[in-house]
């Protein structure tokens, strides 16, 4: 525990004024940091002789766009049946991202994950692009040369650009390939569909001919079965 | 009549030493190589977004898909981390079934990468034999879980059914004599654990054969000492993790410095190379299935004495008994509720990490409180390995270009997910 607490502190100290912590599980260390501030910190957390993070373990585009969002709008179906309606928990720890309240610069996040091997700890940095519609962030490609190919993967699914990135390229999708598909309003179905073409002899981009599908259960959020004043109530009936 | 001094060629994506579908754009001087630009995607699924439409167990089969050689290892990560957002702990019998399955998963990984290292570069024998043995512990996934490769046998809270004790068996028929199936089913006359034990036992004497056949061949020697030598500091930048790192002198294991499961009540070692270049990530990779073999033996004994649970006693993650099913209501509910909709996750975010085979098998889970993964990042061990191959490759021959892809282990399931 002191060495977890320890560590919190000196890179609270550290990155005073240009990154905060925020909520995570008790034995995992996370911060956010303003976008312009990133370098800096990204540095601060390689070169510090009481951090050392030497390691980019990895580097993910999110987009919290549809974050807290039920696509199940009704409320209770009955009064104890199906409860599908959302219900909001007080407390939610990672602030104000649900997409109802959710203030403009906060869709695209970039998350790294640094590992200091002579530390032996792990740290999560968060940073988020200041526009949502044109996200452009620093690249760490200077800090640590393994974000080369991890921010061109966010670039090419998110659509994030990196400033300073020397080869910023598609990486994981088809060449000419248009849009970013691991954007939440990107159809899980895609927009085009190939097929190969006798005539021309060639393969062609045709538009889908697919309809979109629910086969699963929409987004869930509340569930009476793990209410705890019902739990409280039932005793033990639970079978 | 112009001098051409480099020419581009390309590499795959369907030449049999890329591993599977690496396009590899080569810039070359003669036989040197200038430039390697890889492009992958070939195999792009879109895993982490389809995962994003599906309540979290119906996932897991993917996981299996990612990295097809290490199947349950990347489950493993999967629903480590959906344990630790619900905050649920298997229960003990559970982990050592995970440690075991995951060390029998290293093996088989280790001996894919070991026979198919030996073909790239002219080793067919090697490719034979390690597939012997492979097959064995194919028979120990499909005994537990019914199927030989993608198990889908992890679940969150535990494991899906508890070791059987019986193993399938050979049968006489048209191509092969009884007497011949008795030979074989001899290790299978008892249970699953008896097998393994059973196989623990003679494998140490296979790893000898594998290396009388490679360790001091002047060949292997010629093709892969001092080949793509990554220095310490150069493999810690590049995010190389596993058998690449260790190759590097670099003792970092995850199995020993951030233990999970029971890992840190097992007795192991941990092989480290000096020279950072293809003969000692050999060498290490060798070493390794020594200590997984030893660390399964300590499993199977740990198991053959602790009979217990292999999953949480709590109904709200794990699937009433089907005996139950049949009449008690309440059981009946919860299978329909589990089975259609799942069950939610409390918002927040996760990492967690297991030693895969091929280095560090991370994901990323941010949940938003729902009963599908708001956000799923799969952290591949090969991805950052592939993204160094051009650093890796620049100046040597065309030909060391196929051994330094097989020294990464390279599968393109987990790289383009």
């Amino acid at each position: 525990m002191s060495d977890f607490a320890t560590l919190a502190a000196t890179v609270d100290e550290v990155l005073a004024g240009s990154a905060h912590r925020v909520d995570s599980l008790p034995d995992e260390l996370a911060y956010e940091c303003e976008p312009n501030h990133l370098l800096a910190v990204a540095t601060a957390l390689r070169d510090h002789p009481a951090l050392r993070f030497e390691m980019l373990v990895d580097l993910a585009g999110v987009d919290y766009l549809d974050y807290g969002r039920s696509e199940w709008k009704t409320l209770s179906a009955t009064g104890s049946g199906f409860s599908r309606g959302v219900t909001r928990t007080a407390g939610r720890p990672t602030g104000s991202l649900e997409a109802e309240a959710r203030p403009s610069g906060r869709r695209f996040a970039v998350v790294a994950q640094l590992l200091s091997i002579s530390g032996n700890r792990r740290l999560r940095l968060r940073s988020f692009c200041a526009d949502d519609d044109e996200p452009i962030i620093d690249s760490l490609v200077g800090v640590w040369a393994s974000a080369n190919w991890f921010e061109r993967e966010a670039f090419d699914l998110f659509g994030i650009l990196f400033r300073g990135h020397p080869d910023l390229r598609r990486l994981l999708t088809d060449y000419g390939f248009i849009g970013h598909p691991f954007r939440k309003d990107f159809p899980l179905i895609g927009n085009v569909e190939v097929r190969y073409d006798p005539i021309k002899q060639r393969v062609v981009y045709e538009p889908v001919s697919i309809e979109s599908r629910t086969l699963v259960p929409r987004v869930i959020r509340h569930d009476n079965r793990y209410d705890p004043a019902l739990i409280e109530g039932r005793g033990s009936a639970n079978g | 009549m112009a001098e051409i001094h480099s020419y581009t060629m390309n590499f795959g994506p369907q030449h049999p030493a890329a591993h599977g579908v690496l396009r590899l754009v080569l810039e070359l001087d003669g036989e040197v190589v200038q430039k390697a630009d890889p492009h992958i995607g070939l195999l792009h699924r879109a895993t982490e977004k389809l995962a994003e439409s599906k309540p979290f167990n119906q996932s897991i089969g993917y996981m299996d898909r990612l990295d097809y050689v290490s199947m349950m290892c990347n489950e493993h990560a999967y629903v480590m981390a959906i344990e630790r957002l619900l905050g649920v702990t298997p229960p003990l019998r559970a982990q050592y079934i995970r440690t075991m399955f995951d060390e029998i998963t290293r093996i088989l990984n280790h001996l894919m990468w070991l026979g198919a290292h030996g073909l790239d570069i002219g080793a067919m024998t090697v490719f034979l034999l390690a597939f012997k043995e492979r097959e064995d512990l194919m028979d120990c996934y499909e005994a537990v879980s019914g199927t030989r490769m993608h198990a889908t046998y992890y679940r969150p809270g535990g494991v899906h059914r508890d070791l059987p004790r019986e193993m399938p068996k050979y049968q006489a028929s048209r191509w092969r004599s009884q007497k011949d199936a008795d030979r074989l089913n001899d290790a299978r006359a008892a249970g699953l654990l008896e097998f393994i034990e059973d196989f623990t036992r003679r494998f140490p004497k296979a790893v000898d054969e594998y290396e009388t056949l490679l360790t001091d061949n002047r060949i292997w020697k010629q093709r892969t000492v001092n080949i793509g030598v990554v220095s310490p500091e150069r493999a810690m930048q590049l995010g190389f993790s596993g058998p690449m790192l260790r190759g590097s002198g670099i003792a970092w294991d995850l199995r020993k410095m951030q233990p999970y499961e029971v890992y840190s009540a097992l007795d192991f070692d941990i092989p480290v190379g000096v020279n950072g270049d293809c003969y000692d990530r050999y060498l290490v990779r060798i070493e390794e299935l020594r200590q997984s073999n030893r660390i399964v033996a300590q499993c199977v004994d740990w198991l053959k004495r602790n009979p217990g649970p292999v999953m949480v006693a709590d109904a709200k993650v794990r699937p009433p008994r089907r005996e139950n099913m049949k009449g008690d209501m309440e059981s009946l509910i919860h299978h329909f509720k589990l089975m259609t909709e799942g069950y939610c996750v409390p918002e927040g975010e996760t990492y967690a990490a297991v030693e895969a085979p091929k280095g560090e098998f991370g994901i990323y889970l941010v949940s938003d409180g729902a009963n599908k993964p708001y956000r799923l990042k799969c952290r591949a061990p090969g991805f950052p390995h592939l993204a160094a191959l051009e650093e890796m490759v620049t100046g040597h021959m065309l030909a060391d270009v196929v051994a330094v892809i097989g020294t990464q282990d390279i599968v393109f399931g987990e790289i383009d997910r």
